[in-house]
């Protein structure tokens, strides 16, 4: 059984156009999607923006109810459970921004950023103050934090320590599944790869699955087990991340590899 | 003689925390119709190089302590306000990172367009508005009599770096300096702009400073380019030279780190450390810390080292360790 599956995932947004805002006209965001995942896997997702990918990362993350179709975790349908339900569910996928200066409470300290997420999995450590202290620390040294700066605030790391403290709170709920969208796009080329090392790595320990949203097709090359393609709210295309450079089968996917900037 | 020749550059902000050295000793050449590179991480100071060319660092806390930059017979380092604002977006054009932040939200697209000729050329709006409505045509956007009219939100981010590329270049600049023009867009609209910023700059023949982090972009774009790190200029030869004969650990380093240069499955290249914090005072090589060739090996020297011309037309920072470390 894959780990994760998506039915048929479709949302459409309704816009109001006209003088009075009486015409309705849909917008198809994502227009029947289905997809498998397997457990460890990475799957990369490509499109240009305005593609779907945002709305279809929401859907997943249950950020978004959809029109119709659902997301299955292990063999669970998501779509129709109560509120409280998928709350419970939330700490198994997590999310990894794109803009970590964004994405952190900038008035919360590394420490508790982080065990608030602990807590929502160990509530016995909320008693515990050497154990969480602990589970923090540990977790901090798991994607190459120093724990010293535990007791920092976002704004004293770089951007990249920033992108790292982002990942190690989406670690903190001990997820399955992970979603990053385009997490190493707003960094430097020097410190994207330390991340994308960083983020492989923990695929392997935690054997996570994994969906990585970018438009740059060389990242999503190297970290990719599988890329989807997408356009106009539909997968076109889903191969092996080397079949795809090497033969790829849509206009879309040749665009896209035609655009990439290369080394001469 | 170079259409521009910056000479000894050095920007330094003096803050709270000690004095930032944020352009230290830069020199460099832009020809006629030439595309020059700057490229460095984050902080080394390629946007501070080219803002202080324009007057455009605050001061205080900035301040251009040293340096000429002579263009024609004028030195726009020493230029007061008022004849600044004769060179800067008449015979020096911008294109910014993001063109949102760049237009006025407030204003028609027509009304930022026709103001530098208005300003520079002293054009009547009807004659301003004709030519700025051929502008937008050059630069591909489709129906520009009907679109000069709309405000800025109207139009898409790579339709908006296009509007952009058209009010810097509808004075027809000189040069045209692009401070990472195409950061904030995706690889088909990047492919778009980078190739509407040649195109343009073939028709007009204008010069063109580009900065930017992207090797790829830079191997497409430039016909020379300087490496920056913490302040200075690490190396700078041609476009084919700085790729295929890279001689400075720094530069190898930064293409090595490329995932697009790397093979899938083995780990990806990362260059050790952080960038130095440029308010202290670095004694020897900036690049030591991160360096293979680390402080106390003999060929790792004291002495700050210098941009020196080690081939013809290949200018490298001679400090031994980063020429000799096997990166």
């Amino acid at each position: 059984m894959s780990y994760l599956e998506l039915q048929n995932l479709t949302k459409h947004f309704t816009k109001r156009e006209g003088l009075l805002g009486m015409n309705f006209t849909e917008v198809k965001a994502v227009d029947g999607v289905s997809l498998n995942l397997e457990r460890g896997e990475i799957l990369g997702l490509v499109g240009e923006s305005g593609c779907g990918k945002s709305t279809l990362s929401r859907l997943i993350m249950q950020l978004l109810e959809p029109t119709a179709g659902s997301v299955v975790i292990e063999g669970e349908r998501l779509a129709g459970l109560p509120h409280c339900e998928i709350r419970k569910r939330r700490r198994d996928f997590q999310m990894i921004f794109q803009d970590p200066y964004a994405s952190l409470n900038p008035r919360m300290t590394v420490f508790s950023t982080l065990a608030e997420a602990i807590l929502t999995r160990h509530l016995g450590l909320a008693s515990d103050r050497h154990g969480l202290r602990k589970a923090v620390s540990d977790l901090m040294e798991r994607v190459g934090l120093d724990s010293r700066f535990v007791r920092k605030y976002p704004h004293e790391f770089s951007g990249g320590q920033r992108q790292r403290i982002a990942i190690a709170r989406a670690l903190a709920t001990e997820p399955k599944l992970v979603l990053a969208d385009e997490p190493v796009s707003a960094l430097d080329v020097s410190i994207q790869s330390q991340i994308l090392n960083l983020l492989k790595d923990l695929r392997d320990e935690l054997d996570l699955t994994m969906i990585f949203i970018s438009h740059d097709l060389s990242v999503v090359r190297y970290i990719a087990d599988r890329i989807a393609v997408m356009e106009s709210g539909k997968i076109v295309e889903v191969q092996e991340a080397e079949d795809l450079f090497t033969d790829p089968q849509s206009q879309i996917t040749k665009t896209l590899l035609g655009a990439i900037p290369r080394i001469r | 003689m170079a259409l521009l020749e910056v000479r000894n550059l050095r920007t330094y902000f003096h803050t709270r925390d000690g004095v930032v050295k944020a352009v230290d000793d830069v020199s460099f050449d832009v020809e006629a119709g030439q595309t020059v590179g700057i490229v460095g991480e984050s902080g080394s100071g390629k946007s501070v190089t080219c803002y202080s060319l324009l007057n455009l660092i605050p001061q205080p806390p900035g301040c251009i302590e040293s340096g000429t930059a002579k263009f024609g017979d004028t030195d726009l380092l020493s230029l007061s306000e008022a004849g600044m604002r004769k060179v800067r977006g008449s015979r020096i054009g911008l294109i910014f990172q993001d063109p949102m932040t760049s237009l006025n939200p407030y204003l028609k697209i027509s009304t930022q367009l026709i103001e530098p000729l208005q300003i520079h050329q002293g054009a009547s709006k009807s004659e301003a508005l004709e030519r700025a409505v051929a502008e937008l045509d050059a630069v591909g956007i489709p129906d520009p009599h009907k679109r000069i009219h709309n405000y800025p939100h109207e139009f898409s981010g790579g339709m908006r770096q296009r509007v952009m590329i058209a009010m810097a270049l509808i004075t027809r600049p000189e040069i045209l300096i692009a401070d990472e023009p195409t950061t904030a867009l995706d690889v088909t609209i990047q492919r778009q702009v980078l190739d509407l910023i040649k195109e343009r700059q073939e028709d007009l023949g204008t010069a063109v400073i580009f900065i930017t982090h992207d090797l790829a972009v830079v191997s497409e774009v430039c016909d020379y380019v300087n490496v920056m790190y913490a302040g200075r200029f690490v190396e700078r030869a041609d476009v084919k030279t700085i790729f295929n004969s890279p001689k400075h650990a720094y530069t190898r380093a930064l293409q090595k780190s490329i995932p697009a240069m790397q093979l899938k499955g083995e780990r990806l290249y990362t260059i050790p450390g952080l960038p130095p914090n440029l308010a202290e005072d670095i004694a020897g090589c900036a690049f030591a810390p991160r360096c293979e060739v680390k402080k106390g090996d003999p060929r790792c020297i004291d002495a700050r080292p210098e941009l020196v011309e080690l081939e013809r037309e290949h200018w490298v920072q001679n400090c031994p360790g980063c020429l000799s470390a096997r990166i």
